[in-house]
């Protein structure tokens, strides 16, 4: 059918959640098919990397990417389609900023070789197997993908034209930003395609924060449970709001779980952990250093909590434990 | 040949009331110390964001130094306490991803204090000179390529 614009659907390190949000359209995917032809759906059709090879530069109008980069496989794919379509959109947190898969850079890959094909008490491995890159199998010889020493964000890999935020981004989003890409009104390049806003701005406990917002102590929501009417910060849990975009619809407040901080920082933040690590710290109730010292003790985990979905996207980028040269 | 010995790239952010004014006095008064630190002037060390010292070591600084004017001083009544504070949380996050705590410092220095500030910059220049260089992109670089 020509005439209707071509978009290719794909994805990397994911955990599929960005696919059941294509899915969550619901109805409206239907709007969507009517006005675009899917060229590539690996999750739903079955395509080979040769089949996207054959097409002319330029075929697709738009490619969605979700999923980190962290296999020699998924920059193969990425770069090809970066050749063949006109824009690319990192989808999802994974996408955008590394998301989940990205805390994967506070370890090292021999450390999660060793954990899952070794040290897990549920693993049988007598002989000790580790994935190969190359096999023989009857008669043939195949190249494997290499899993790297580290998880990168797609623009680390590939230019790219937007980022749709969110684990997942909400449907609201994505269908706001296919339409306008259909009707080709479109931000400057590189925007992220949700409001400009901090998720404070939005959240229905905004009201409930006092004018004093003070923290005696770090809670977690693993040992005790926030009450869903106050602020979170206000009653000493990590909440990314401060430091985090708006546009997601407050779906993790509303379920009484503090901001994780999936929609990446606040436009115009360097650095998403150390911008949270700053609003908590002037927060602190503490006179003294000492009073300093053991508040931060009640802080848990500080990359896992600042830099949840952003660590590959941060600063330093990873954790270095050895030290080298 | 002998091998030359590793300068530490220091930057210090100085609180514009105290710090920057000790400083200036350590050099009025011609006291003697090592030129390692690169000074940044602030308004207030509360202004110092915890970004400002993680852009620093991301862009090749070997160490970092925050210095403000003493608890009580501060010309906008509790700068220095929002750095006194946020300290510990920035150490705590600088550890985890291997960056030793010795290469931050807080240090409260007033505009009398030229002959502290003297000994902070070289103590400081000493003890990162003993560490050895951060390169953290480098590093970053040498662990992503390992296999």
């Amino acid at each position: 059918m020509p005439g209707k614009p071509k978009v290719a659907f794909y994805w990397c390190a994911s955990c599929g959640g960005c696919e059941e949000t294509v899915v969550d359209l619901a109805e409206d995917i239907l709007k969507v098919v009517e006005a675009v032809d899917i060229a590539l759906w690996p999750v739903a059709l079955d395509f080979k990397f040769k089949d996207v090879m054959a097409w002319p530069p330029g075929h697709v109008a738009v490619a969605f990417i979700n999923g980190a980069v962290r296999l020699s496989e998924q920059e193969d794919w990425v770069k090809l389609l970066r050749q063949k379509c006109s824009l690319v959109v990192a989808f999802g947190s994974c996408a955008h900023l590394g998301g989940i898969p990205g805390l994967a850079n506070d370890t090292t890959r021999e450390e999660i070789l060793a954990n899952k094909y070794h040290r897990s008490p549920t693993v049988d491995n007598p002989r000790g197997s580790r994935p190969e890159t190359q096999t023989q199998s009857n008669g043939y010889h195949l190249d494997l993908p290499v899993f790297w020493n580290e998880v990168k964000p797609l623009d680390a890999v590939i230019e790219v034209d937007y980022y749709l935020p969110g684990c997942p981004p909400p449907s609201k989003l994505v269908a706001e930003a296919v339409g306008a890409i259909l009707k080709g009104e479109l931000p400057p390049k590189g925007s992220v395609l949700a409001p400009d806003k901090s998720c404070c701005e939005a959240c229905p406990l905004n009201e409930t924060k006092p004018e004093t917002l003070t923290i005696k102590e770090f809670k977690r929501v693993a040992t005790s449970t926030p009450d869903p009417k106050t602020c979170f910060l206000a009653q000493g849990y990590i909440c990314m709001g401060p430091a985090t975009r708006s546009g997601c619809g407050e779906r993790c407040i509303r379920g009484n779980m503090p901001c994780r901080g999936c929609f990446g920082p606040t436009p115009g933040a360097l650095d998403m952990g150390t911008k949270m690590l700053s609003a908590l710290g002037s927060l602190g109730e503490a006179e003294t250093a000492e009073q300093a010292r053991a508040l931060a003790d009640t802080l848990v985990d500080p990359i896992g909590t600042l830099y949840r979905f952003s660590l590959p996207a941060s600063l330093l980028k990873r954790r270095v434990v050895k030290k080298e040269g | 040949m002998a091998e030359e010995q590793f300068e530490p790239k220091i930057v210090a952010f100085l609180c514009r009331w105290c710090s920057y004014t000790g400083a200036d006095l350590a050099g009025t008064s011609r006291r003697q110390y090592p030129p390692n630190l690169t000074a940044i002037r602030v308004m207030c060390s509360g202004r110092v964001d915890p970004t400002f010292v993680v852009k620093a070591f991301a862009d090749g600084a070997d160490g970092v130094l925050i210095a403000g004017c003493h608890p009580g001083d501060c010309h906008y009544t509790n700068g220095n306490l929002k750095a006194m504070r946020r300290f510990p949380l920035l150490i705590k996050l600088l550890e985890r991803f291997g960056i030793e705590s010795e290469r931050v410092r807080l240090e409260w220095i007033s505009a009398s204090e030229g002959e502290l500030f003297a000994a902070v910059a070289k103590e400081m220049t000493d003890t990162i000179r003993a560490l050895g260089p951060l390169h953290w992109n480098e590093r970053v670089a040498r662990l992503n390529q390992a296999m």
